[in-house]
């Protein structure tokens, strides 16, 4: 019988990983298990162009024309739910079970929900695009959205709402919203951008709970504060899709834990995307990055350790990006707290900008506002930089 | 014929982004000239932005890849390609037919 790799998780990581196989020269079996009923799709859409609607279903699939040679097995709407180590086979849901030579774990993140906001309407998340389709057509027919998280997500939610015609504020428990990923004096700059565009944001205020019976109608702040509102989204991070793991074997933590290259502790099982958490030497303790980019070229890393070619890695520069208000950001490298954040082009004011994050007077990473011409060479700079380092 | 500008202003490595109906992104890849349109086909970036090594162009925001010569998309996401445009140097000035494709196919 021909080898068989499964693939759980039938998204960017998922796509990306038969890809690099097939790249490799792999031509065994590959099926792929996903339990949503869609083929892989992109999500950055879902809290920008698809949400504002002018980004079609065909607009967003990541499927291209070559992707029909790879062969694949699709099994999708149907959830993995338990990983048999030693028989190397997936039990699904429909009670059947896959044996496989080589498993991936590619079953990314959901999002972190509030305690208290079950079956109450009007209340939402953004992660699948069956998320988007509902919250879409819920907009157009609001007039006030409080959005709960003044991350990313929430941020740019909060933007296409505006976008859209609606009165929007954004609650946000920390002092300055994006201080984790960008720190505090640049997450304050990019969160000028709400105000810039008649956004209400609220920062330093929890959320004390939902008021409304059957469908939402306010979100009250431990201040006693009410915040009325016709719906609401909650952006309030998400969690590794792990859980089906439990009792298999696989080592987890925040994620499942990988070596640098994407390898569990069980042979013949890797982790890529959203749900891995991968050693960083450069950190000195496992990853877990959810971005788009890590989810795009991790797989070939971790393929390349499932069919035993023994390769270095290259250390990876992470990379993101995120569309707010028409304002384009981007961001690469590793920060660190107390790294000094230096301008070295434009200004804030200005809303275009290119900012070096500095350490030891070396850059280790960079920070772009509408600067996409300067910060891709820095980019660049800072993975040459990073490959001669190691 | 829409001017670009003086061969000197555009040395190798480099690209420059001219307005059109459509913009077009011009590149010039050691010495010899390339156009195509300027607008990735995957979501809204230009790609006289983004990073060119050797006849590849790498789109500054997600990194789909196109081939200058034929517009074709050499690397994902994005799925389709870009137009090509004819380019013509005349007295030292870099000139680019938009709708003539670089191969001649109007
Ligand atoms: C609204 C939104 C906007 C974003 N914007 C940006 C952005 O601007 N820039 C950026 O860099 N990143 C962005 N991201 C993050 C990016 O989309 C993720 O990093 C990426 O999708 C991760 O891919 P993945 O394949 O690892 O996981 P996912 O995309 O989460 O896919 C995992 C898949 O596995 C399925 N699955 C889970 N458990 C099981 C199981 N037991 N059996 C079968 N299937 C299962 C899930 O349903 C899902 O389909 C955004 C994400 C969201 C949600
Ligand atoms: S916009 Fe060019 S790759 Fe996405």
């Amino acid at each position: 019988m021909s080898p068989t790799v499964a693939v759980v998780g039938a998204s960017l990581a998922g796509l990306s990983t038969a890809r690099a196989l097939r790249d490799r020269s792999y031509d065994g079996r590959i099926v792929v298990i996903g339990d949503e009923v869609h083929l892989p799709y992109d999500r950055p859409p879902l809290s920008k162009d698809f949400l504002a609607g002018t980004a079609s279903l065909e607009d967003i699939a990541l499927g291209t024309p070559d992707d029909e040679d790879l062969g694949l097995e699709w099994r999708l709407g149907t959830t993995a739910i338990g990983l048999d180590h030693l028989g190397r086979s997936v039990l699904l849901s429909d009670g059947s079970g896959i044996r496989a030579d080589g498993v991936v774990l590619a079953t990314g993140a959901r999002a972190r929900r509030l305690p208290g906001s079950e079956g109450l309407d009007g209340v939402h998340v953004l992660r699948s695009l069956d998320d988007a389709i509902t919250l879409r057509q819920e907009l157009t027919a609001a007039e006030r959205l409080v959005v709960i998280g003044a991350g990313f997500i929430g941020a740019e939610v909060a933007s296409t709402a505006r976008g859209l015609g609606l009165e929007v504020t954004v609650v946000e428990t920390q002092p300055v919203p994006l201080a984790g990923p960008l720190g505090a004096a640049m997450g304050a700059v990019c969160a000028e951008l709400h105000a810039d565009h008649g956004t209400r944001l609220l920062t330093g205020t929890g959320v004390a709970g939902l008021v409304g019976s059957g469908r939402v109608e306010a979100v009250e702040l431990t201040d006693g504060t009410l915040l009325p509102a016709d719906v609401v989204v909650v952006g309030v991070g998400a969690a590794p899709n792990v859980e089906w793991l439990a009792g298999s074997g696989v080592a987890l933590g925040n994620g499942v834990l990988t070596d640098a290259r994407g390898a569990t502790n069980i042979p013949g099982v890797v982790a890529v995307g959203d749900c891995a958490a991968t050693w960083s030497a450069a950190a000195d303790r496992h990853v877990r990055t959810e971005h788009w980019t890590n989810a795009l070229e991790q797989p070939a890393t971790a393929v390349a350790a499932l069919l035993g070619a023994g390769e270095p890695v290259p250390p990876p520069v992470p990379y993101f990006w995120s569309d707010q208000y028409g304002a384009r950001i981007q961001f690469a490298g590793l920060r660190r707290e107390g790294d000094v954040a230096r301008v070295v082009e434009g200004s804030c004011a200005d809303r275009s900008f290119l900012v070096v994050y500095e350490r030891d007077g070396h850059p280790v990473a960079v920070l772009g506002m509408n600067q996409p011409r300067l910060f891709t060479r820095w980019r660049r700079q800072l993975r040459s930089a990073v490959a001669a380092a190691s | 014929m829409i001017p670009v500008c003086p061969t000197t202003a555009l040395p190798p490595g480099e690209a420059t982004r001219v307005e059109a109906d459509e913009p077009i992104a011009v590149f010039n890849v050691d010495g010899e000239f390339f156009a195509i349109d300027d607008t990735c086909t995957h979501q809204d970036a230009s790609l006289a932005d983004g990073w060119l090594d050797g006849c590849a162009i790498e789109c500054p925001l997600h990194a789909s890849c196109f081939d200058l010569r034929t517009g074709k998309v050499s690397g994902p996401p994005a799925k389709t390609p870009v137009r090509t445009h004819r380019v013509v140097v005349q007295d030292g000035t870099i000139y680019v037919q938009p709708g003539v494709a670089a191969d001649g196919a109007a």
